[in-house]
């Protein structure tokens, strides 16, 4: 084989492995849109679900997707940030129980989803006995992402070049003045970018918060300590509903599931280009 | 014909001792900022060095000379504590810092870092604008007085002023690397302190700006004590009032290398005529 020859087809194997991606993509979006763009109405937006498709809507799962998404924010980032900042400035690395903690949040980050359910289950909602409440739920992403959030904000941390410490400590700045006038705002955009991420992934995740009890059927704005339901689980339960209309709606939900999703992550992109540094 | 290279090829390059002799004369001992006492350090049980005895003098340039791992970075290090942030480094022997033990155990280092300033080795501004690179260390130390005022003075002490004051608000990082440097000469001299302790401030910039760095170490020593590290001889010699020799001492296994000081006077006569062998070979370069 000349070698010509082989560097075409390594190519062509680059590009058909690209394409898989973006075919499975691009049938997800077409599919979607074709089924749903008809029921992506103000309906939608500003109406309960009912078991009559022309008059139903998804709003109180919209509204209870963005107090998770906000409580998750309000929880993980300064506990993540706060977990990052003392395994990277203060932890004595060889130590052994600092080394432990390291590789339990390396492996917390793998643990399924679905066991995260069940600990929130037996812990949250029946333990401290909050009850299936959107609190519940919120706190149960924020156990689910902040492996996700810590491991962000080190690499963060990790990458604000040591010399920019030294010339702090050598002004006679604390340590305390050295972290939060030096390393965390430089660090500002790897955590901002880390934690959005973390933030999308929470808001589709269903698994753990059908565990603990989100109901699939809910007329009513949700309250922070009420039951709730979220945006893919709303989805679900028009799926399992019998008339055609429904998926039809489902579609239309997934349609603005996706519209969040992708504002939050074009936010982040933006975080990262508009505050990307060179040392 | 003469051409240009015959005219260069004329002049013959001044030696070392000319160097030394024409910039190091006149300097007589004066009160001692530090008195080092039989000084070692560890990191982790290795030692990095050991036995270092030496006196720095008040509104002079000390200069430490000497071949790769000798030591005189780690040294150097011992006068603000920064080898406090490095795990397992560990410092024996006295430091006395105008008759004070810096290593007693009432001693902040933190207070110390803000008496004895330090500039690195590689330019090291902070990620912020010109003005708050400045103002961080009269921040941090809640400096009383007008910071406006106190940033100006830094600047124009450190020569950038002029490049400078039209654009303060700006990144520091887009400053040249000499630029930069004096930026970081700067931010030390904006917490006034007592001395400067520099690290090899030249030896990522260009000719021209080192020679802007030297010549502002000349005019900061009326001020303030200067302590420098340097690779470059002919550095040592034109700024140095002072110089100290270290050299690396190999344990007779062969394993162990530890940083000694070998020789320390006056610049003009380490480099005219050094009393140990050892110095005599590193500065006519038939060692190093």
């Amino acid at each position: 084989m000349s070698r010509g020859l082989k560097g075409g087809l390594f190519q062509l194997a680059l590009l058909f492995s690209l394409g898989v991606g973006f075919l499975m993509l691009g049938t997800l979006l077409v599919d979607v849109f074709k089924d749903g763009l008809p029921y992506l109405d103000k309906k939608l937006l500003t109406d309960p679900p009912s078991t009559d498709p022309e008059i139903a809507g998804a709003r109180p799962a919209i509204i209870a997707t963005l107090y998770l998404g906000g409580l998750l924010l309000l929880l993980t980032v300064p506990i993540g940030v706060f977990t990052a900042i003392y395994l990277e400035e203060y932890a004595n690395k060889t130590r052994w129980y600092n080394r432990l903690l390291e590789i339990n949040i390396q492996n917390l980050a793998a643990v399924p989803s679905i066991v995260y359910g069940i600990l929130g289950l037996a812990f949250l909602v029946r333990g401290l006995g909050l009850g299936r409440v959107l609190l519940a739920g919120a706190m149960i992403l924020t156990l689910l992402v902040l492996p996700t959030v810590i491991i962000a904000s080190r690499e963060a941390i990790r990458a604000i070049p040591d010399s920019i410490r030294q010339g702090a400590y050598a002004l006679g700045a604390t340590q305390w003045q050295v972290v939060s006038r030096q390393v965390l705002p430089a660090a500002i955009p790897g955590i901002a970018t880390g934690s959005i991420l973390a933030l999308s992934r929470a808001i589709g995740e269903t698994a753990p918060l059908i565990l603990i009890g989100a109901v699939t059927y809910i007329s009513f704005d949700p309250t922070i300590l009420g039951p709730f339901t979220a945006l893919p689980i709303q989805i679900f339960s028009f799926l399992r509903l019998p008339q055609e209309e429904f998926k039809l709606l489902a579609a239309a939900s997934i349609i603005v599931l996706l519209g969040i999703l992708i504002t939050l992550n074009a936010f982040a992109i933006w975080i990262r280009n508009r505050y990307r540094r060179t040392w | 014909m003469v051409t240009m290279s015959d005219q260069a090829t004329t002049i013959e390059p001044m030696s070392l001792a000319q160097i030394a002799q024409e910039h190091g004369d006149g300097f007589s001992e004066r009160e001692a900022v530090f008195e080092v006492k039989d000084l070692a350090v560890e990191y982790s049980g290795n030692a990095a060095i050991r036995e270092v005895s030496l006196d720095v003098y008040k509104n002079s340039v000390t200069a430490f000379i000497g071949p790769s791992g000798c030591g005189k970075s780690t040294f150097i290090r011992c006068f603000n504590r920064m080898n406090d942030l490095v795990p397992g480094a560990r410092v024996h022997g006295d430091v006395l810092y105008r008759g004070k033990d810096l290593y007693a155990d009432d001693v902040d280092p933190v207070e110390v870092r803000r008496r004895i300033g330090m500039v690195f080795q590689k330019p090291n501004p902070f990620p912020k604008s010109i003005y708050d690179n400045i103002a961080f260390g009269p921040r941090v130390l809640n400096l009383k007085g007008s910071l406006d005022e106190r940033v100006e003075r830094a600047l124009r002490q450190a020569a950038l002023w002029d490049e400078v004051s039209n654009r303060l608000k700006e990144s520091a990082l887009g400053l040249s690397g000499g630029q930069q440097q004096r930026l970081c000469i700067a931010r030390c001299l904006a917490v006034e302190p007592d001395v400067i302790l520099m690290d090899e401030p030249a030896s990522a910039l260009d000719p021209i700006s080192t020679t802007r760095i030297e010549d502002l170490m000349h005019e900061l020593k009326r001020q303030y004590t200067i302590v420098i590290v340097t690779h470059n001889m002919q550095q040592a010699a034109r700024v140095a009032d002072m110089t100290a020799f270290f050299s690396v001492d190999v344990a007779p296994d062969g394993n162990k290398r530890t940083g000694i000081l070998v020789e320390y006077d006056r610049t003009s006569k380490i480099f005219t005529t050094p009393a140990d062998k050892r110095t005599e070979d590193y500065v006519t370069g038939r060692f190093g």
